[in-house]
């Protein structure tokens, strides 16, 4: 049953990563790529849990917990620095 | 009267199994959001699923695949750290976002927000005209205001 899981969900995170990522490249703000990144750190987390639930190891327990706990710094410089630099103020 | 270990374990890695899948399809769901949504707050809103509910998830089918005990505490604190944290993001993202003009207005069904950023705006337009001209009573009635403005021209 478990290799059934792993590749449904290997597939499902493939998908949600793919997403992840073009919705970095098309924008249209910096704080939509911010955002999307964001999302792509909580698939990667996503993907350490289940790696660490189908095999029965625990090698990336510490990797998961320093990132839940300084994960954000990254989107809260970003937003602390932003501007607004639009032609259009109503494009997004 | 315990039922045997293997059915046990047959309903353990049952409901881990639903855990794992349901914890992925957050994740999917969020990228979903991303693309589908029209503007940054909505795109928000979407971008929360996987970082709580779908971590808790994911974070019990690992602690449930163990069967240890002691491995719980140090997921709860992935857990909470990642509860703590996120909220200060979103803030900060949600903060830049609506003052630099990243949503769409027609959208929104309520602004509590709108009357604080204008009294702010205007307040910063009252005190201009005093950074010039330097007169030290209005200047020191004007020190508990924001101090990001007072640098003279």
């Amino acid at each position: 049953m478990m290799e059934v899981v792993l590749t449904v969900t290997a597939v499902i995170l493939s998908l949600a990563a793919a997403g992840a990522i073009v919705r970095i490249a098309i924008g249209p703000s910096l704080l939509d790529r911010v955002l999307a990144s964001d999302v792509l750190l909580a698939i990667i987390g996503a993907t350490l849990c289940i790696d660490m639930a189908v095999n029965r190891h625990l090698n990336n327990l510490m990797l998961l917990v320093a990132l839940s706990i300084i994960g954000f710094i990254g989107s809260v410089t970003v937003a602390r620095f932003v501007a607004d630099r639009r032609e259009h103020p109503n494009e997004s | 009267m315990n039922p045997e270990p293997s059915a046990v374990d047959t309903i353990i890695d049952t409901v881990s199994a639903v855990f794992m899948v349901v914890g992925a399809v957050m994740s999917l769901g969020a990228a979903i959001g991303l693309l589908r949504f029209p503007d940054l707050m909505s795109r928000m809103h979407a971008a929360t699923k996987p970082q709580v509910l779908g971590l808790f998830l994911l974070l019990a089918s690992v602690g449930l695949q163990l069967r240890t005990w002691w491995v719980w505490p140090v997921l709860f604190v992935a857990w909470i750290f990642q509860v703590l944290t996120v909220p200060v993001s979103a803030h900060m993202v949600g903060r830049a976002g609506y003052r630099t003009k990243h949503l769409h207005r027609e959208l929104l069904t309520t602004d509590e927000l709108e009357a604080v950023v204008q009294k702010a705006a205007d307040k910063k337009t009252a005190d201009r005209p005093d950074s010039g001209r330097q007169d030290p009573d209005k200047r020191a009635a004007h020190d508990d205001g924001p101090a990001d403005d007072g640098a003279p021209a």
